[in-house]
């Protein structure tokens, strides 16, 4: 749904698909095999026929989807709220109550969907007709609409109070039960369907109008095109077997469920749920000691390393005793090439030519000559990806090689039985001793100081 | 002068949709053969892979954290990298920071104009970026001083010729990707403001985005009106890949943790998962009983559950190997909108029409 399919015509296209699931939802409850029993119910001294209470609603919901009393009852909520089922006991409450109140079908005469729209129009007799056989005895807010219906299309006045005329008459033939019957199912309709009414076309829908887009499939010839030629290049594209990728899935979802706190809960505790902000602590980006959990992550993937700040410094480390740091330098500084601001691009090619590229340069990277022969034509042009094939053969150089060894160093081996594991902290015992909530300095607040400091030195 | 022979505008005319009628044969052919295609290497189904795979006891979530504060619907929210912080953005055309740790309010700002559709937190949680009707996308810095008026710093950066529907910063601070209801998404430098590259495909209003956690980092996916959930290559502005599965609008697209597959959420109340590498539709999520639309998917940090935020009110936990739905939670009095996972997946936050945002753990 989109903010123009709220204007006038669109809501209807997609509000039209829920109508018709919750009315396959309806037939199947009066189904005369599996739908509901219906009976008689008692409202004073009346005796309803085919009528049905909340409760056997809820009961049938809950049997036919295999759901729980609460989903039930949400359910049944929405089905009222649509107008599916009125109520009988308090017509204008349009909620469904767990008990024996008394409900009824709506005819489908009158859903939201074969009747839509509803017109103003049809509201104006609607509240004439009540008008005359209560003598006036309107309730307020109909009556507002009323006098304002009336000025609106006082035009067509004389049409809407003959109209009113004649369908009391005609309603005056009917049996006595059947026109009280008629009566509450029009009630239901007109409780759910009536039209905004005010004196002044609504800004909201001037807005939308000058907004409209067409919201249908374009079948213009551009888009055609388009498809035609992105048909013709997906053919030609490699793909992999399903039981490959599927079980790509299961395998990431087993490596990751500890990770998961959702799923396995963290130590010492979700903060979100113990008001304790000690995992939070415990696993900012630079701390003296960092969780196992955090340290075997480092190894899943090369990606999981670099991302991780503290990862990716003992990974530095790491290249710096085997003397080639430089790669991950390189890295690092096409990585700000490739996301930093357009006007300084330039500038920072020039760096990293001098840095890594240029012969005889301080950190020289080695780089196959294909990949330097096309960075060294690109960089006299330089512009946002020029660096991307060399950074991608570095990438790969790393993660095939200085990563895997990496993993087996004594340098990750001892971080990783020094990590912590934390202690599990249960949620506290008294429920009402709720802990004080400690807020946190801001990320602006850090980068104002550091560049204060700055200034300052 | 008379005006030109009708016959002649008439052969005109008839050559044009003969063109539409030749071009629409073609394109539905070509589509017929590349499903044919992808079914040939569909060998198995996801809940029959996951059928070894333990099962997921009882779920037990609850909101948390309220946040009230808005004074009309939320439309979208987004975390702050520090796991505790959030922006979200209302009808009203209210933006708004919260430490939702604490459910204080840090930040606030009036934007211009109504409904905006469309919030996001930059990576250094120095600044958030913000649009609407509109059709900008806007970056506000984060001040710390009370006294200065955040408005007074704001920063244009995208011009759609429709509304903005959803933004992202890329790695860093300096570069936006946008989508738009003019049909396109857009990809902008902060700084300048100038356009790096346009995103065009989609027949119809683009809803919604999200960007691949890929090493190489350089694509993402799009939702639209169109039924249509495209792949797009940030570099050359390609559609390297495109689903239509779908039976209404795709509200929401998010990738899957490692980036291979990404899950959608539609008006025709289904959630669906597809995987880029066999380059087809796997899995669909719904129920019989679940009639209104889903308006926001996210994964949980595992990529085992999918969770999904209703027209209804709603929200259900999905089993995403299985397919089947663990849990629903109540809680919102209106739709929910939005809905996003933290960053370190111990919680997650959903928006609604009911002018509230709730932390549900």
């Amino acid at each position: 749904m989109t903010i123009n399919t709220l204007a006038k015509g669109g809501w209807h296209r997609d509000q039209m698909a829920c109508f018709r699931k919750m009315e396959k939802v309806i037939v199947a409850m009066q189904d005369p095999d599996m739908g509901m029993k219906m009976r008689n119910q008692r409202l004073l001294i009346t005796v309803i026929p085919h009528a049905m209470t909340g409760r056997d609603v809820i009961n049938w919901l809950m049997q036919k989807y295999n759901m729980c009393e609460e989903e039930a009852l949400h359910l049944g909520g929405m089905l009222v709220r649509y107008g599916y089922i009125y109520p009988l006991k308090e017509p204008r409450s349009l909620v469904l109550r767990a008990d024996e109140s008394p409900y009824r079908f709506q005819t489908p005469y009158f859903w939201t969907s074969t009747r839509w729209p509803a017109t103003e129009l049809d509201y104006a007799i609607y509240l004439a007709k009540k008008n005359i056989r209560k003598q006036g005895e309107l309730m307020e807010y109909e009556k507002e609409r009323y006098s304002v219906l009336h000025k609106r299309i006082n035009h067509t006045w004389d049409f809407v109070v003959m109209q009113a005329r004649e369908q009391l008459r005609a309603s005056k033939q009917r049996r006595k039960a059947d026109r009280i019957v008629l009566e509450c199912q029009e009630q239901a309709y007109w409780l759910i369907n009536r039209p905004p009414v005010s004196l002044t076309l609504s800004t909201f829908r001037i807005y939308f109008i000058a907004h409209f887009v067409c919201v249908c499939v374009c079948v213009c010839t551009f888009c055609l095109c388009l498809q035609i030629e992105f048909c013709r290049r997906a053919l030609g594209r490699n793909r992999v077997k399903s039981s490959i990728c599927l079980e790509g899935f299961v395998k990431y979802s087993e490596q990751y469920l500890s990770h998961d706190p959702i799923m396995q809960g963290c130590l010492p505790s979700n903060p979100w749920i113990s008001d304790d902000t000690a995992h939070w602590t415990m696993n900012t980006e630079v701390v003296p000691i960092p969780s196992r959990l955090r340290v075997e992550r480092w190894s899943f993937s090369f990606m999981e390393l670099l991302n991780d700040a503290m990862g990716r410094r003992e990974f530095m480390t790491y290249l710096e005793k085997e003397f080639s740091a430089e790669n991950l330098c390189f890295w690092q500084a096409c990585e700000d090439i490739r996301h930093g601001e357009n006007s300084r691009i330039v500038e920072k090619v020039e760096e990293v030519y001098k840095n890594f590229l240029a012969p005889g340069a301080a950190r020289w990277v080695n780089i196959d000559s294909k990949t330097m022969d096309k960075t060294l034509k690109g960089i006299q042009h330089p512009h946002r990806f020029v660096m991307d094939d060399a950074q991608m053969h570095i990438y790969f150089l790393m993660k095939k090689d200085s990563f895997p060894r990496y993993l087996k160093s004594d340098l990750y081996k001892n971080m990783l039985a020094k990590a912590i594991v934390p202690q599990e902290v249960k949620k506290s015992v008294f429920p009402f001793m709720r802990r004080q909530r400690h807020s946190s300095p801001s990320p602006a607040q850090a980068v104002a100081q550091a560049s204060e400091e700055e200034g300052r030195a | 002068m008379r005006s030109p022979p009708i016959p002649e505008m008439a052969t005109q005319e008839v050559q044009l949709s003969e063109t539409l009628a030749h071009l629409k044969t073609e394109s539905d052919t070509l589509k017929g053969k590349l499903e044919e295609e992808r079914a040939k290497l569909h060998d198995v189904e996801l809940h029959q892979v996951a059928e070894k795979v333990e099962g997921l006891g009882q779920f037990v979530m609850k909101t948390r954290r309220t946040l009230k504060g808005h004074g009309n619907k939320v439309l979208c929210m987004d975390w702050c990298k520090d796991k505790r912080r959030i922006v979200s953005s209302s009808q009203d055309g209210k933006v708004i920071v919260w430490d939702a740790f604490t459910t204080n309010k840090e930040h606030a700002v009036t934007m211009p104009c109504t409904w905006v559709m469309a919030c996001a937190y930059a990576p250094s949680g120095c600044a958030v970026a913000c649009g609407g009707l509109d059709n900008k996308c806007s970056v506000y810095p984060l001040s710390l001083d009370k006294n200065e008026n955040l408005a007074a710093k704001k920063k244009s950066v995208a011009m759609h010729t429709n509304y903005l529907s959803a933004c992202s910063f890329t790695n860093s601070d300096m570069q936006i990707l946008t989508s738009s209801g003019d049909g396109t998404c857009a990809l902008w430098d902060v700084e300048s403001g100038q356009l790096l590259q346009s995103f065009h495909g989609h027949a119809a209003d683009v809803l919604c985005l999200d960007l691949a956690p890929s090493e190489t980092g350089n694509t993402f996916v799009s939702g639209g009106c169109d039924k249509k959930a495209n792949v797009w290559d940030m570099r050359s502005g390609q559609c390297i890949q495109s689903f239509e599965t779908h039976e209404s609008d795709i509200n929401s697209v998010r990738y899957y943790p490692s980036g291979d597959a990404f899950a959608s959420g539609s008006d025709d109340a289904t959630c669906r998962l597809y995987d880029l590498r066999a380059d087809r539709e796997v899995a669909i999520y719904s129920k019989e009983s679940i009639i209104f639309g889903v308006s926001s998917v996210d994964f949980s940090l595992s990529g085992r559950l999918l969770f999904g935020g209703y027209n209804d009110y709603t929200i259900n936990v999905w089993d995403v190997l299985k397919g089947t739905r663990v849990s629903i939670l109540f809680g919102h009095e209106n739709r929910v909108s939005t809905l996003r996972v933290s960053p370190d997946g111990t919680a997650f936050c959903t928006g609604s029409w009911d002018h509230t945002l709730r932390t549900w753990a």
